[in-house]
């Protein structure tokens, strides 16, 4: 409970919500709100006035990907709830942005709060009064017991057995490296570089396959949503219809009918599925539909499946072709709809990547392997061995142990002093310490002493 | 009962620790009195003959920079010094001294002898003089009384030591030594709480029995580089030491004897190092290896002794002899003296606060073998700093606390009082969160100004570090000003098989490239003012390394509000609900007195620590230090956040 760190966190309940607010507090959260927004307007957090709302993206300085358009609320010290500057970024996308803005606050230097630390410092930093210290103190005890069963609950065994066998592994790879520093004249068997950079590179790809299983686990937890696309009277809404087995949206030979997100629930293979109608994407003839349009861009952004619905029985269009290339980038399907009219479509023209199925929503011919690869795109990812990573603490803590075991791997590939090589290695397991509990120099001590034969 | 004398401060103890301690505070103006049970082991090395080493050699450079003499000392009874790890990272270099045993302990005692306020008596102590939790003075075994403010005791080995060879054992603070009993038992009554270590060393060989031609000889390096800042030239003879190896026959003879092991039939009882086990442990331990290494360190100029390093021994006398005899060089060799094993008492160090001085009494201080440490380094280091701290308690001063980030004093007396030990104590670099910081080279620039400040370095010293200081930071600024021309870089960057640079670079850029050091900069453009050899190599390091050295920083600067923020004596630790028992235990045992040191224990979690916290602010604002900050005024802003999930 460091006072002097800037902290994150999701402040919005995880689950359904298409809203959600990042929340940051601290010395650095102009600093690390700035590094990450663009406003259309070229102002920034750290310019705005205090208590005011900033519209703009979110992007990614790394790759320049922008992530969500966002507003952002600024508040600076000390009139905020925690009476130090606070940024408050709300998005719009749903989950997987939410979690990207989440994850680029981290990386650009905040530190993901503990259970409670948002009070905790608006009582420590005398926004609260002493009346309510043993409700703040409650408050920090309840949910940190509530977060520790969740995460003890989330931690599998075979997970937690995973944990620790690469937590033993990277134990090993510090030991040998310290032992190097520590020992030069005993006559012991330092492994070589290579071989270190092996069993360390092995434990990195190990971390990143339990991050991406991440995804995965969330599927299960909290559900997948997929998005139906398509111009207009390609028969979304009927393979909606179909899909669900029921009529829920109104279906007319007329385009543009759809005018809100219609939102339906199915159940793939125990996948829970949340999926989402849309109006055509088309540029807008009045005032209701262009909502929907928009609405129906951004169910794409927050979708984690996109079916782009085409008619089969008509030659490619130019609104197809965007449409395509919109999602030929995401996890998604292309669904020839309308297979019981001749094939007019040129195929040919579409990405080789893209799945596609040919389906009659009208007949019901080709639903069954439509959602067989409903199934395996969303399975697709990196869990093996039943390993699933389900906790966002855990996986933001893998994933930074990744960057810095990498950031390891590089001084030793480049040959830079082993005790670079040994802060990186550290860095790294201090962070998997954070789920499996923390590694103390007595471990790699111990290691060392039971591995090699010191005495001189 | 006789009382003789009145002091400031006494010292129980004439070892590494005891002699720093000493100084410290009859440098710091304090009149001391040095009690040793003998004169003539002041300074006593008993076990190997070396003086520093990995992380040790740091430690040396550390007591230099604050004022201690350890360094010094070295560097008039050194026989061979040479820089270790060379070929590693500049943070890991560490300077190594054989050391000539006799000489040491002569220019120690030299030492001490001639400082104005210092008293040094043979004698036991046994008994610790306390009145209403404060230190009082000593009694010694003839029930001779001294008064004194302030006591540290520094007793080594000696508490109750007990000596193994074979089945054999006696009672002995070192071989050919008495032991002290009653200090323990007196400590025992004062309600400390001791437990047991064991160590132990090797025989000592007549050199006119090895064959060194079976050996590698191992130089120094030359010239012998000094320990000390203010030592200008190493005048000793160098020696060489030997390396040999055991080979199975060695291990048969171990494993046929084990029977008479005190160690393996459960004699002894006290745990020992694992990093420096008996040869017995390494054969039993790693059946698999062949061989192990024997270092023969010349224990002195004038003496044929050779200390026979790697092969520390508990077995009984006839099985050392025929052990020996089977190592090439060693065949005919004669055992001057056998080695054994020792148990000794000590006292758990989470006892003590960070300043050394004990918990339950007042004015008591310890610091050494006694604290569970091993080495000798490690003892002279906190014998430095227990003096240092007894003095400024009597100054009524707050104590001289150095930080993990300042120090491997630092790392270890916060190690010891935070976590314990169960085995002795070494220091290792591994145990150093922030090595890249604690350099061998960077030590006067992290301490000098401290052991100035408290006293112990001299007007002298202080003006050749700031010098040194006021060079080294003009050099830094020049390099980063100064730019040479691209077609005056770029022949040499090719040379090395680097990438040109299109532009003028400073020289800061260049020396940043790989292969570029700063000798090949000084050439491109010399400096002003004599920058010498171990500048150089600061001055790299504080360039090539600047982005990680500036990382440590800012997790340093991050944490110390923590370490400010500090926990009263008298905190209530059990009032604080929701603290697990195992948590409040550990609390309430170590008592941290920071909140930093309280994080630093194991167990402790953030959610604890913010418990902590809300209790120490809670105190704070009922106990009327409110500072009048705005609590209740504005409650517009934000309050209707306060039930937002996080």
């Amino acid at each position: 409970m460091n006072l002097e760190e800037t902290i994150t966190a999701i402040s919005t309940p995880l689950g359904e919500s298409g809203i959600g607010i990042v929340r940051l507090s601290g010395k650095e959260a102009l600093g690390i709100a700035s590094r990450i927004f663009r406003s259309p307007r070229g102002k920034g957090p750290e310019e705005a006035c205090s208590h005011s709302i900033l519209y703009g993206r979110i992007v990614d300085p790394a790759d320049g990907d922008v992530v969500d358009e966002v507003l952002l609320s600024v508040m600076k010290a000390p009139n905020t709830y925690t009476r130090e500057d606070v940024v408050e970024i709300n998005c719009h996308g749903g989950m997987i942005p939410l979690r990207r803005v989440l994850e680029l606050t981290i990386r650009e230097g905040a530190r993901l709060a503990e259970p409670g630390e948002f009070t905790f410092r608006a009582f420590m930093n005398g926004r609260i009064d002493l009346s309510q210290a043993e409700a703040t103190a409650d408050l920090i005890r309840a949910k940190t017991e509530r977060s520790s069963a969740l995460a003890l609950q989330q931690l599998s065994g075979s997970l937690s057995r995973k944990i620790a066998s690469l937590r033993e592994a990277l134990i090993g790879v510090c030991a040998h490296i310290e032992a190097y520093i520590d020992f030069p004249e005993e006559d012991i068997d330092v492994q070589t570089a290579d071989e270190l950079l092996q069993r360390l590179n092995m434990v990195i790809s190990e971390l990143k396959r339990l991050s991406s299983s991440y995804d995965e686990g969330r599927f299960f937890r909290e559900g997948v949503s997929a998005a139906i696309v398509g111009r207009p009277n390609v028969g979304k809404s009927s393979l909606l219809n179909a899909l669900v087995e029921r009529e829920r949206a109104i279906v007319t030979e007329l385009p543009g009918t759809t005018r809100d997100v219609i939102e339906e629930y199915l159940n793939i293979d125990g996948l829970p599925l949340r999926i989402m109608d849309t109006a055509g994407i088309r540029e807008a003839h009045n005032l209701a539909e262009s909502e929907g349009v928009r609405r129906s861009l951004q169910a794409i952004d927050g979708a984690d499946l996109v079916l782009a619905v085409l008619d089969i029985s008509v030659p490619l269009g130019e609104e197809d072709l965007e449409i395509i290339e919109r999602v030929k980038n995401r996890r998604s399907i292309v669904v020839l709809n309308k297979s019981d009219l001749p094939h007019l479509l040129e195929e040919d023209l579409l990405p080789g990547e893209m799945t596609r199925v040919r389906i009659s929503a009208k007949t019901g011919e080709g639903l069954g392997s439509l959602k067989r690869e409903i199934g395996s795109a969303l399975s697709g990812g990196g869990a093996s061995e039943g390993l699933m990573v389900t906790n966002l603490r855990h996986k933001l803590a893998i994933d930074r142990a990744a960057e810095a075991l990498a950031r390891g791997g590089e001084a030793l590939r480049e040959g830079m002093p082993s005790e670079i090589t040994a802060l990186e290695l550290r860095e790294g397991l201090n962070r998997l310490g954070e789920i499996s509990g923390e590694v103390t120099t007595e471990e790699i001590l111990e290691r060392i002493f039971s591995q090699f034969c010191i005495g001189k | 009962m006789y009382k003789e004398a009145e002091y400031d401060i006494v010292v129980i103890g004439g070892g590494h620790a005891g002699c720093e301690a000493a100084l410290a505070s009859a440098r710091m103006g304090f009149e001391t009195c040095l009690f040793t049970m003998n004169l003539d082991t002041i300074a006593q090395m008993s076990c190997n003959p070396a003086i520093g080493g990995l992380a040790k050699g740091h430690l040396v450079r550390e007591i230099d920079a604050l004022g201690g003499e350890m360094a010094r000392v070295t560097d008039r009874a050194g026989i061979q010094f040479k820089v270790l790890n060379r070929s590693k990272g500049p943070a890991v270099w560490s300077l190594r001294a054989q050391a000539d045993r006799l000489l040491y302990r002569l220019a120690m005692k030299e030492v001490l002898e001639s400082e104005t306020r210092l008293t040094i008596r043979q004698a036991s102590v046994e008994d610790i003089i306390v009145e209403a939790g404060e230190v009082r003075g000593v009694v010694t075994s003839l029930g001779v009384c001294y008064g004194a403010r302030a006591v540290v005791v520094t007793t080594g080995t000696f508490l109750k030591g007990l000596i193994h060879i074979g089945l054999d054992s006696f009672p002995a603070g070192r071989a050919g030594e008495f032991p002290s009993s009653g200090l323990s038992d007196s400590l025992r009554r004062l309600g400390f709480k001791l437990g047991r270590l064991k160590t132990g060393t090797p025989p000592r060989i007549d050199s006119r029995s090895i064959d060194l031609s079976r050996t590698t000889e191992q130089r120094g390096d030359d010239p012998p580089p000094p320990f000390s800042y203010s030592t200008e030239v190493i005048t000793n003879p160098q020696l060489p030491c030997y390396i040999t190896y055991t080979d199975e026959r060695t291990h048969r003879v171990i494993l046929d004897n084990l029977d008479r092991s005190p160690l393996y039939s459960g004699r002894i009882k006290g745990v020992g190092p694992r990093y420096c086990p008996s040869i017995e442990d390494k054969v039993v331990r790693f059946p698999d290896r062949p061989r192990h290494q024997v270092f023969l360190e010349p224990e002195g100029l004038q003496t044929k002794e050779y200390y026979a390093n790697g092969i520390s021994t508990s077995l009984p006398y006839d099985v050392q002899v025929k052990l020996v005899r089977t190592i090439p060089g060693l065949e005919d060799a004669e055992i001057m003296r056998p080695g054994y094993a020792i148990e000794y008492d000590f006292v758990y160090p989470t006892q003590l606060r960070h300043s050394l001085e004990t918990k339950l009494v007042s004015g008591l201080f310890l610091a050494g073998q006694i604290n569970g440490t091993s080495g000798y380094e490690e003892a002279a280091s906190q014998g430095l700093m227990a003096g240092i701290n007894a003095a400024l308690k009597l100054r009524g001063s707050p104590p001289l606390v150095l930080g993990r980030h300042e120090a491997y004093i630092g790392v270890l007396i916060d190690d010891l009082v935070t976590k314990g030990t169960t085995e002795p104590y070494r220091m290792f670099t591994s145990r150093a969160e922030y090595r890249l910081l604690l350099r061998h080279d960077n030590a006067d620039l992290r301490l000098r100004e401290k052991g100035f400040r408290v006293g112990l370095v001299t007007e002298e010293d202080y003006e050749a570090f700031l010098d040194r200081k006021k060079t080294l930071e003009s050099e830094l600024r020049r390099l980063a000003v100064t730019r040479v021309g691209a077609s005056e870089v770029n022949p040499l960057l090719e040379a090395l098989n680097t990438s040109p640079v299109a532009e003028s670079p400073s020289l800061e850029q260049l020396l940043k490239r790989p292969g570029v050091t700063y000798r090949l900069v000084r050439a491109l453009a010399p400096p002003p003012s004599k920058v010498d050899g171990e500048m150089e190599k600061l001055i790299e390091t504080e360039i090539k390394y600047r982005g990680y050295i500036t990382r440590q920083m800012e997790t340093v600067e991050r944490l110390k509000r923590l370490e400010e923020r500090s926990i009263p004596g008298d905190f209530r630790f059990d009032q604080i609900s929701g603290l697990s028992r195992e948590v409040l235990g550990k609390l309430q045992e170590i008592r941290p007195a920071t909140v930093g040191e309280a994080s630093r224990i194991p167990g402790v979690t953030p959610a604890a620590v913010a418990l902590i916290m809300i209790a120490l602010e809670k105190g704070k604002r009922k106990g009327g230090s409110d500072t009048g900050k705005d609590r209740s005024g504005s409650r517009g802003h934000g309050l209707q956040m306060q039930g937002r999930p996080e």
